[in-house]
């Protein structure tokens, strides 16, 4: 269920150039699933005056905590990198509908593919494919070497690739440069990150089963003011699907690209 | 909470909030997070005769201490909202105020006579005002003649009685205020957006996709105030104001320029508590304005 909560900042780190890792306590997190995503108040004046919308990256059951990376570019996100330890982030989730955990059975593989800020939700679903014995290969794309983060904790769930368009660390171009090079075997694969990367990784494996993630402008965050409608593909019966509500997560071919 | 309670044309309200068209979705989703029976009203998403799918995306913006949305009236069609969002509405005890809109004047027609039939609709609010659909709306709204002309013919059809929602957008807003009292308005909802339009810093062009926006938020609530304020004056029947409310003070300050309930619109978005949490704060502004009921404010800034 959704609600509103006034989270405990537990730290707060500088993790990449502008890439900021912010964990929060509070009882939300015991509704969390991976793919899901929090509504945040980034401050309590009028401006900025919408909430940001920004992915779970890490659940901590037991400890009541959870991690979300962000990238500090515009008004808002800037606002936020200046919480510390102690202060209070005013958050309403958890939001939508995540990634379907379950859909790879053990002994399988899932093939994971982030594009930028895209990567932090996959992360969370990495270690819960991890824990039901699921094989995971990390494909993790940057615009340079500077943003990329995160390389030690997706190394030690399984196989990771780094590509960067400058080519600064790992292989240089995109995700479907390694994807072309290396071919992975694996049975499910999950994305998050830029419309053309989503839009490239469904052309690219049109028999496979998969879910993608999608971003779109949020007013309401929890499907009341029809801001964030995508547009559906025929296969699919509905005219439109919101992406706070209905996703961010869909199947693929759900969403017309 | 008696003190809080307001009559006006076909609504027996509880107390002057409600959410505003377009913010509310049906009440689904708020009914999620707490009890729909608390509020005054509820001012459902604009209905039209057909489905519509609304404007391409991005259809928000942020702006300072506001927004802007070109939603384009994206809505489930008349038979849809009847059969299904009305039914479920009919679990709450809360009066349902159905936001009319169409291309032309026999749909509005037809919308309102079938919308007024729903057991739960206790008034129509006619939006003759959205600033961002080609055609139906706002032109309804910008001609003092055409105005009358519409509800002149939507009230000839209607059930229940017909609030008209006033467009900022303008030169004299008093002329279509009285232009609809003429018609038989029984009521005035005021303002809908301000056209407006944000533009991308890198590329220079717009931002929303539809080019320009409605503007709401408390940005907008100075210039709600003054327009309440002169149509009050100029007419005799009730007036809802909106734009812009976040908090109780905003609500006085509408009732104070002229208005008898208050509706929230952005705010809901912003603190998806905010209609609650006002009915909660109202009676200590009350009591720090040695006011015993909430209808002895209404006009105040006349007296
Ligand atoms: C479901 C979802 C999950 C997301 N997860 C993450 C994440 O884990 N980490 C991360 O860094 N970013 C994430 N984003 C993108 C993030 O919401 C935007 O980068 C952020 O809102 C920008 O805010 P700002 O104050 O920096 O920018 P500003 O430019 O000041 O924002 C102005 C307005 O535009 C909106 N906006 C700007 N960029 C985007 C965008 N890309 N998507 C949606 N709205 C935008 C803002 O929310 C705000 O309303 C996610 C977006 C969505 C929809
Ligand atoms: C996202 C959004 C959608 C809206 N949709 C409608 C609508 O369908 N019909 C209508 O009459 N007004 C619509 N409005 C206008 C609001 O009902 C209200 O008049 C306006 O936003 C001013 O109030 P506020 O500043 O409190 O938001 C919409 C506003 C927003 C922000
Ligand atoms: S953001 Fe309001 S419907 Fe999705």
């Amino acid at each position: 269920m959704i609600r509103q909560e006034k989270m405990t900042v537990v730290s707060q780190k500088q993790i990449a150039t502008n890439i900021f890792e912010l964990t929060l306590h509070g009882e939300l997190v015991q509704e969390m699933t991976p793919g899901q995503f929090v509504h945040v108040k980034v401050s309590d004046s009028l401006e900025p005056l919408l909430r940001r919308p920004i992915s779970i990256a890490n659940i901590d059951k037991d400890n009541n905590e959870f991690t979300m990376i962000y990238r500090a570019e515009g008004r808002g996100t800037k606002v936020l990198a200046t919480n510390r330890e102690g202060q209070q982030v005013n958050v309403l989730g958890p939001i939508g509908n995540g990634f379907p955990v379950d859909a790879v059975q053990e002994g399988g593989t899932a093939l994971l593919v982030g594009g930028g800020i895209g990567v932090p939700p996959l992360h969370e679903l990495a270690k819960q494919l991890n824990a039901r014995g699921v094989k995971t290969i990390h494909v993790l794309g940057f615009q340079t070497e500077d943003v990329c983060f995160y390389e030690d904790e997706f190394s030690a769930l399984g196989e990771t690739h780094y590509v960067t368009v400058d080519g600064s660390k790992g292989t240089k171009g995109f995700v479907t440069t390694v994807l072309e090079s290396h071919a992975p075997a694996f049975d499910v694969f999950y994305s998050c990150g830029p419309l053309p990367m989503l839009r490239a990784l469904e052309g690219f494996y049109p028999e496979k089963e998969g879910y993608l993630s999608f971003e779109e402008r949020m007013g309401c965050g929890i499907g009341a003011c029809f801001a964030c409608v995508c547009k559906t593909t025929d296969q699919v019966e509905k005219d439109y699907v919101k992406v706070c509500s209905d996703g961010p997560v869909f199947p693929k071919g759900t969403v017309a690209l | 909470m008696s003190r809080l309670t307001i009559q006006i044309p076909g609504l027996d309200l509880k107390n002057p909030i409600m959410p505003a068209s377009g913010c509310f979705g049906f009440g689904r989703e708020y009914a999620q997070l707490y009890d729909l029976s608390k509020l005054g009203a509820i001012m459902i998403k604009a209905t039209t005769v057909e489905t519509r799918a609304g404007n391409p995306t991005p259809r928000v913006a942020e702006t300072a201490a506001g927004m802007l949305n070109a939603i384009g009236l994206q809505n489930p069609g008349i038979e849809k909202v009847m059969n299904e969002e009305l039914k479920f509405l009919e679990d709450y005890d809360v009066p349902i105020i159905a936001n009319v809109a169409g291309t032309e004047t026999a749909d509005y027609v037809e919308v309102a006579r079938r919308i007024s039939a729903a057991p739960n609709v206790k008034a129509l609010e006619l939006n003759i005002s959205c600033p961002n659909v080609k055609c139906g709306g706002i032109q309804f709204g910008t001609d003092p003649a055409t105005a009358r002309e519409l509800v002149k013919a939507v009230k000839a059809v209607s059930e229940v009685p017909v609030y008209v929602k006033l467009s900022p957008n303008v030169t004299n807003i008093v002329d279509i205020a009285l232009a609809v009292e003429a018609g038989g308005a029984d009521g005035i909802t005021m303002i809908n957006t301000l056209v407006g339009m944000r533009l991308d810093e890198r590329t220079g062009k717009p931002v929303i996709a539809n080019g320009t926006g409605g503007l709401s938020g408390p940005a907008v609530k100075p210039v709600a105030i003054r327009m309440v304020y002169e149509v009050y004056k100029a007419v005799n029947i009730p007036i809802i104001g909106m734009g812009g409310v976040t908090e109780a003070q905003d609500v006085i300050d509408f009732m104070s320029a002229g208005a008898s309930a208050v509706a929230v619109g952005t705010a809901n978005f912003v603190d998806h508590f905010v209609c609650p949490n006002i009915i909660e704060e109202l009676p200590a502004k009350l009591d720090a304005l040695g006011v015993e009921h909430i209808t002895e404010i209404i006009g105040r800034s006349h007296r």
